[in-house]
């Protein structure tokens, strides 16, 4: 059996799978201040009269990173970068013990400027009479050579008690993102180690000591050991949860806009042919921008507890919200309260009255019946969510390519599926299948769907591998791996060990090694001449452990 | 937060699956360094700089600038579609107001290729800046456009397709013809007599670094655009006279690129040449789009950069002062020598061979202008290559008057159908091409 556990930001869904068939659910309310209380209430309504020794793995999506993040509440670290020629790196500090020093490296890797041990040296001793714990390092081009960051993160060591390395986090080319990236690492590691460890003896004690997997933005899980390694892989995985637990229902091939509407917000992702699609870059969290890999996802402020308004003779919906739908005794008109009106209430013990009532000063405002309202309501919180859909879509379709044959070939997805998960789904579906040519569904389980997805996510994970053949060098910095290579390297060699190390890197984090999809995202080699020779060869390639369902009997 | 002072788009094709043969300079590996740059740099997660998908350009694009023979397709590939889209592309989110400046960084480039097209030259084959100029000219009403080509090679083609045209000044900034290709660029061509100065050739000599080009600009280019009063600069922002070029002789640093963009201003500037892959294009790209977007570039410079080993004699700074002299004579000599051009021996005549080394094309021209006061005069062009037949070409401007209008009309009309194998009209009153073959 396998838990699914998702924290959301009012209440927490968890499940318990036996197979893929769900044979218990539950929800407990959220307490953002004490998500460890959360967390473990959630888990003992799961697992009461179950035999411990039957669970095989849980799959925690939590919001504490998130909220760590969101709420500036992020311990003081040391941050110590060194940039080179470019743009002044003191235009990406991201904290108060933020350093610039000498050492540079160019696009190829190669050294350009040294380090200075000294100026190291008296930010450790500054760091450490400060009492700061934790530092992180980043160089630019780093990806292509970690000499310097190791170097750096040596000299720093004997000062604090860790020192993270910008290269570990991810090959990708963005030295702003890559500073910002180790430093929500590193200041989230504190808080994030003691919260799982304390995870882990909790459960013990219950006699649970199945693995634990943490959910990912990607769409992906990791083991908590490489959770602690990299805390900020678990930043905004919620919506990662909802897409992986709408790929089951999702068709074989086309494109799949999936909607997961929940009280305050409609969060949307697009899967082709089942398989969610990334974000180019990473994750962004006001105000920082990441390598963090995530899927692509969009969120508005439209969801069944959005307040309803009419400004200036205007019908508006969200974004805000303020409390549940006056069904419920809550204090403003939603569209929750529109279904009711409609007769097309939940059933689950809201009061009809209350919404009619709490719906007619609208209708006055607008000149309409209380019914017409509520649909008025209806189509266009449904209008205004395939308008954002529109211009996701949109956005997608215009991201450049960099080759003659992408541009020209360049195919251009149109959504031919809608999929929809969260509370109010089936009211939704019904409206949005008359607004819009293709196919809508509901999937299945729609208000735990979440927690189901989290269940059932593969480990991913992704490498990206440069070889230069006039170097006569492979590397892969985030995988801390640098081979010698022949002068006849060739682009099948480069795969093949871009391949060997995603596979033992999946199975460090926890994958199943019968069960791992690898695909290559990106791969490219160019002839390097100097003068009128060619001295070598240029390749790059990206791979990754596709985001998909683990496969259970 | 970084935040650009000047809202800025950019497209950026590197053409990764696309050379003119393995080992050419202009081959699939020229912008991989700069794209690594750019995107290490984070240049575009700036707030305020855009990165746009190029479009591809249309024949009638192509066709409202160049007389391609025999047809476009026979002289393009679907990368000069693409590298001329990029450049349109920027050209209207700059018209439309969506960025205040913008830059294609695109290959292949274009500057080389002429009016008319049987080939490649200088690794061009259509012009990519005026495909973009013509088409703002006609969607955005846009009259008065000024070039700056930057470029270390003199930019003959364009300035053949605006050599008539009154209404955009061609200023070239380039390493003397005497010691570069293409061998022209002289400060003698200024323009044909319909448009007598509005071509301005600044032949710099070798070893010019940022002392020599910049007071080239500030003395010679600002003041003539300030008379000029042009309602859109563009730069064709070539990169080969970096100091580590390697098939040029000039000692531009990329902290120079950047001054030089700072002072110019350019609405809109369009990559050309520049062959110092490693070395020069990773940095002189990044300086121009911190400069063109209004950041701060003081910590850009090249690894190896040793300024004094790159600073200009003393010869080459009084050489570049009195050829700043002689540019703004001429330039503040134009009405007179309009007159001293028009009473010369049939100054609506003018016969040229065209060399395109990249594809070794001959081609003669024999040319015929309209001297006209209220346009840029109809154009009358026979060529002839030693690949295909004869072929004539009429042009006849956008802003063409009526006896100009009809006197092309009539050389097309009138044309002897069984001498040339095509027969071209450009009409850009109308903005349109038609094309009459051989009987």
């Amino acid at each position: 059996m396998i838990i699914g556990l998702d924290v959301g930001g009012t209440h927490t869904d968890v499940i318990l799978l036996d197979g893929r068939k769900l044979i218990r659910e539950a929800k407990v309310a959220t307490d953002p201040d004490n998500l460890f209380e959360t967390l473990i209430a959630g888990l003992n309504a799961i697992i009461e009269g179950i035999d411990p020794a039957a669970i095989q793995r849980a799959v925690l999506s939590t919001t504490l990173a998130t909220n760590l993040v969101a709420q500036q509440k992020l311990p003081e670290v040391g941050m110590v970068v060194a940039g080179g020629p470019g743009i002044d790196p003191r235009h990406f500090r991201t904290n108060e013990f933020y350093y610039t020093v000498d050492g540079a490296q160019d696009h190829r890797g190669r050294e350009i400027k040294t380090l200075d041990d000294n100026q190291l040296q008296s930010i450790g001793e500054e760091l450490q009479r400060r009492g700061i714990r934790y530092a992180g390092v980043v160089s630019k081009f780093s990806v292509r050579n970690s000499a310097q960051e190791e170097k750096m993160a040596a000299l720093l060591q004997p000062y604090v008690e860790r020192v993270f390395m910008g290269h570990c986090f991810s090959g990708s080319l963005n030295f702003p993102r890559r500073i910002a990236t180790t430093y929500l690492n590193c200041a989230v590691y504190p808080i994030h180690k003691k919260f799982f460890t304390a995870v882990q003896e909790s459960l013990a004690q219950k006699g649970l000591t199945m693995p634990i997997r943490i959910l990912r933005p990607d769409g992906g899980n990791m083991n908590i050991q490489s959770s602690v390694d990299h805390p900020a892989q678990t930043i905004l995985s919620g919506p990662s949860a909802s897409v992986m637990g709408a790929i089951s229902s999702a068709p074989a091939e086309g494109t799949c806009l999936v909607l997961d509407i929940g009280g305050t917000t409609t969060d949307m992702a697009v899967l082709i042919d089942k398989a969610p699609l990334l974000a180019p870059l990473g994750i962004e969290i006001t105000p920082y921008k990441t390598l963090i890999r995530a899927l692509l996802t969009h969120s508005i402020g439209i969801g069944g507890d959005s307040v309803v308004r009419v400004q200036d003779g205007e019908l508006t919906i969200g974004p805000d919200r303020i409390g549940k739908a006056m069904a419920y005794g809550g204090p403003e008109p939603t569209p929750t309260d529109a279904f009711y009106v409609l007769g097309k209430g939940g059933g689950d013990g809201g009061d009809a009255a209350k919404s009619r009532a709490g719906l007619a000063p609208i209708a006055e405002a607008l000149g309409l019946s209380v019914e017409e309202a509520a649909q008025r309501i209806f189509t266009s919180a449904c209008q205004t969510i395939l308008d954002a859909a529109e211009e996701m879509i949109k956005t997608i379709n215009s991201k450049p390519v960099y080759t003659v044959h992408e541009l020209w070939e360049g195919s251009q997805i149109r959504v031919s599926h809608i999929l929809i998960l969260g509370g109010p789904a089936p009211q939704f579906a019904n409206e949005l299948q008359t607004m819009f040519s293709g196919e809508v569904a509901v999937v299945p389980h729609h208000h735990v769907a979440n927690a189901i997805g989290c269940a059932l996510a593969r480990t991913t994970c992704e490498v990206i591998l440069f070889a230069d053949t006039d170097q006569g060098r492979a590397t892969s910095p985030s995988e801390n791996f640098s081979q010698k290579i022949p002068y006849n390297f060739s682009l099948d060699d480069a795969r093949a060990m871009a391949q060997d190390l995603l596979r033992k890197k999946a199975i460090q984090r926890g994958a199943n090694p019968n069960d791992m999809q690898t695909e290559v995202l990106e791969e490219s080699q160019f002839n390097m001449v100097r003068g009128f020779q060619t001295v070598g060869k240029n390749m790059r390639v990206r791979m990754q452990v596709k985001p998909g369902l683990i496969r259970v009997r | 937060m970084l935040q650009a002072k000047k809202k800025t788009g950019l497209v950026f094709f590197p053409a990764f699956d696309w050379a003119i043969s393995p080992t050419h300079p202009e081959r699939e590996e020229r912008l991989l360094y700069t794209q690594d740059q750019v995107f290490e740099e984070g240049l575009l997660d700036i707030d305020g700089i855009y990165e746009y998908k190029p479009d591809l350009v249309t024949i009638n694009d192509v066709q409202r600038v160049h007389f391609c023979v025999p047809d476009p397709w026979a002289v393009m590939t679907e990368s000069h579609f693409i590298s001329a889209g990029g450049a349109k592309t920027i050209g209207m989110a700059v018209m439309d107001g969506t960025v205040e400046r913008g830059f294609a960084i695109v290959r292949p480039p274009g500057h080389h290729a002429c009016r008319i097209v049987h080939g490649c030259r200088g690794f061009c084959n259509v012009n990519i800046e005026a495909i973009m100029i013509e088409y703002i000219r006609r969607a955005y009403g846009v009259k008065r456009i000024a070039i700056v080509d930057t470029d270390c090679h003199h930019g003959d083609g364009s300035q053949d397709i605006y050599w008539h045209d009154p209404n955009t000044l061609f200023i070239s900034l380039h390493q003397d013809g005497r010691t570069l290709y293409p061998g022209s660029g002289f400060l003698k061509e200024r323009g044909g007599p319909n448009a007598v100065g509005t071509t301005v050739n600044i032949p710099l000599p070798p070893n010019t670094s940022d002392e020599g080009f910049l007071y080239a600009i500030r003395e010679m280019v600002l003041p003539i655009l300030d008379e000029f009063k042009p309602e859109l600069i563009i730069n064709s922002a070539g990169q080969d006279n970096h100091y580590s070029d390697p098939i040029t002789n000039m000692n531009l640093s990329a902290r120079g690129y950047a001054e030089l963009t700072t002072l110019l201003k350019a609405d809109i500037a369009v990559l050309e040449g520049g062959y110092a892959i490693e070395g020069a294009l990773p940095y002189v790209n990044t300086g121009i789009i911190l400069a063109m977007a209004g950041l701060d570039y003081d910590h850009l410079s090249e690894p190896d950069y040793d300024p004094a080993a790159y600073r200009q004699s003393r010869e080459t700074t009084e050489y570049i002062h009195q050829l700043g002299e002689r540019v703004l004579e001429q330039w503040h000599n134009r009405e007179a020598l309009t007159r001293s051009v028009r009473s010369m021996d049939n100054p609506d005549q003018r016969t040229r061979n065209i060399y395109y080394d990249t594809d070794n094309i001959q081609e003669q021209q024999h040319e015929t202008i309209r001297i006209c006061d209220d346009c840029g005069g109809a154009l009358r062009i026979e060529s002839s290559a030693n690949r295909g037949q004869p072929i004539l070409a009429v042009h006849i401007p956008v802003d063409a008057c009526a006896a100009c209008q009809e006197q092309g009309h009539r050389w097309f009309d009138t044309a002897r159908r069984d001498q040339f194998a095509n027969i071209y009209l450009q009409d850009r009153t109308t903005d349109r091409y038609t094309s009459a073959n051989k009987k």
